[in-house]
């Protein structure tokens, strides 16, 4: 167990590596920078000789390669620079934003798992039947929705018309606050969920061993417990892993339109704030808690199936 | 061929909404951007404005119209540039192997690594809001499905008697690629795009929603929720037309993606993650 926790490890760090690199390349190689863009936009005239002395101060006239050297090292040490606009060190930024980001995201995915599998199940169980058509039609419904205008929805209907629940904000950071967005975030991954449970449990129920397990007498409710559940499981956490990619880029929008204090509202209001550093601290946030993610899916696998080693 | 209920309810709603941006300018009531008019502001639902007008007194119903052209031009040539950049990558590194396998794979790791909508939003922040800026970021960003499902292609089609025939008849490696491994192939990558497209016009709903994709007055769907927010108390509709728009577009595009899987590639593995 624990050497694969270190070969997943192993194997996060080189990713890591090269998405800093990446996204410094991106960030330094292209054209215009804070400075110029903080010209281009109108919004402030910056005096020529107040621009030099700006560049010197943040470094942007060294080497390329010497600056490259510099980031990755400031980043392994874990400092991820100074925000040009507060001047507060950006891990220090980021810091209070992790934990209202890490709610939102698991208790989308809490909603996601709970009713997407559910549903998938229950489809899969009686194919044909109604319950099987309503969850199929809801589960492509749900992959064709724009999560944030869902969320606008939401929004309207239970905030402002029904006022069960607060509209926006993060508040005590109570359940109230986090439940419109949750299910507004959760609603894409729960469809996918419900089809791939669904054709995961079709595909199993076909198989040898359900045969097998159904002649020697074994009760419906044993075979689909023991052997369809297990088994169904590896394939919902594969998928509950990669989504968890697509589902930190839609909380990026999803906070920004409940005004929710996380990494990705952070991120958006550094982008228009034309802070790069926090930018690029955000990105690399999200990518590294990605990469962790999936290697817990990773170990995940191995305690579920006893089959899948890494060798 | 058995064309499934999917593929005719799905392939209707993208021809509505191709219909919808080619002839925008016969069928709008009114100019999108210039027929401001502050006597009709937030005007619900009518039979004049069938789906009410804005705080500028705009008609809704046209600048959804118009809302089609950018929607799809984002999704059609993001996604072409997607698939080229993936197809290509993904033959030439199942076909030659070797060192070059080893990078592409590398770069194609990488980029699952990052949230493509995170990355398109970093894109966008660097290039600044706009129609450009908007295909270039959506356009590099989601090509690793079709790399990945290309390169996996060619490795089984690789052995194949008629790629090595092809090979003793001296056709060369890019000939060979292109005439006699790519349309052996070119049904699951053609379910990649499809799908691919509901995913880009979602995220240019998201982008110009943020505010760093099309920006108003120019009619985007997303650009048009991005300002139709605020009101939401006052004027509801204003936001539920333009989301009812996205929805039905890349509805269609996933029902006609699912039913062309059932027509190109039945043995299918590739479901969407």
């Amino acid at each position: 167990m624990l050497l694969v926790l270190a070969r997943r490890l192993g194997n996060v760090i080189p990713t890591l590596l090269a998405v800093v690199a990446l996204v410094f390349l991106l960030f330094s190689v292209l054209p215009g920078s804070f400075i110029s863009g903080m010209n281009e936009d109108g919004r402030s005239q910056i005096d020529p000789a107040v621009m030099e002395r700006m560049r010197k101060e943040m470094g942007l006239d060294d080497p390329l390669i010497e600056r490259f050297v510099k980031y990755v090292a400031h980043t392994a040490m874990g400092d991820l620079g100074t925000s040009f606009r507060t001047r507060e060190p950006v891990t220090k930024l980021i810091g209070v934003r992790v934990w209202p980001s890490l709610k939102l995201v698991l208790a989308a995915m809490t909603f996601a798992i709970s009713v997407g599998v559910t549903l998938g199940f229950l489809a899969a169980l009686r194919p044909g039947s109604l319950i099987d058509t309503i969850s199929m039609v809801g589960a492509i419904s749900g992959l064709s929705l724009s999560q944030f205008w869902f969320g606008l929805m939401l929004m309207y209907l239970f905030a402002l018309q029904l006022q069960w629940l607060p509209s926006f904000g993060y508040g005590d950071g109570g359940l109230r606050y986090l439940i419109l967005p949750a299910v507004a975030l959760g609603v894409g991954p729960m469809a996918l969920l419900a089809r791939t449970t669904r054709a995961a449990v079709l595909d199993i129920l076909n198989a040898d061993f359900i045969r097998t397990a159904r002649s020697k007498g074994m009760s419906e409710r044993r075979v689909v417990e023991w052997h369809v559940l297990r088994n169904a499981l590896v394939l919902v956490i594969t998928i509950v892993g990669l989504q968890f990619g697509s589902l930190m880029g839609q909380a990026v929008v999803v906070e920004k339109l409940f005004a929710w204090p996380g990494v990705g509202s952070l991120m958006v209001d550094s982008v228009f704030q034309r802070d790069m550093p926090a930018v690029q601290g955000c990105i690399l946030m999200i990518v590294l808690f990605f990469l962790l993610i999936n290697t817990l899916v990773d170990i995940a696998y191995v305690v579920i199936d006893p089959r899948i080693r890494y060798g | 061929m058995k064309w499934g209920s999917n593929t005719w309810v799905g392939g209707s709603l993208v021809v509505l909404a191709l219909g919808v941006a080619i002839f925008a300018p016969w069928i709008a009531l009114t100019d999108p951007v210039m027929d401001a008019n502050l006597m009709n502001a937030e005007l619900p639902p009518s039979w004049q404005f069938p789906f009410g007008t804005d705080a500028q007194g705009r008609d809704i119903y046209s600048r959804i119209l118009y809302g089609a052209r950018i929607s799809l031009t984002v999704g059609i040539v993001s996604q072409v540039c997607n698939s080229l950049i993936g197809v290509t990558l993904g033959l030439t590194a199942g076909y030659w192997g070797g060192w070059w396998d080893d990078v592409v794979s590398g770069i194609t790791n990488l980029m699952l690594a990052i949230p493509s909508l995170v990355f398109a939003l970093a894109i966008m922040a660097i290039l600044g809001p706009g129609l450009m800026s908007l295909v270039i970021a959506l356009g590099l960003t989601s090509w690793s499905y079709s790399c990945r499902i290309a390169r996996a292609q060619v490795l089984s089609l690789k052995s194949q008697g008629y790629v090595q025939a092809a090979r003793i008849l001296g056709y060369g490696d890019l000939r060979i690629m292109f005439t006699q491994v790519l349309p052996n192939i070119l049904g699951p990558l053609i379910v990649i795009a499809t799908l691919g497209m509901g995913g880009a016009i979602l995220a240019e709903a998201a982008l110009s929603f943020l505010g760093l994709g099309i920006r108003p007055p120019f009619p985007s769907w997303g650009s048009m929720l991005s300002e139709a927010r605020d009101q939401i108390r006052a004027a509801p509709w204003l936001s539920v037309f333009p989301g009812l728009a996205i929805f039905f577009t890349v509805l269609g595009l996933n029902l006609l993606g699912d039913g062309l899987r059932d027509i190109l590639d039945p043995q299918s593995t590739t479901r969407r993650a």
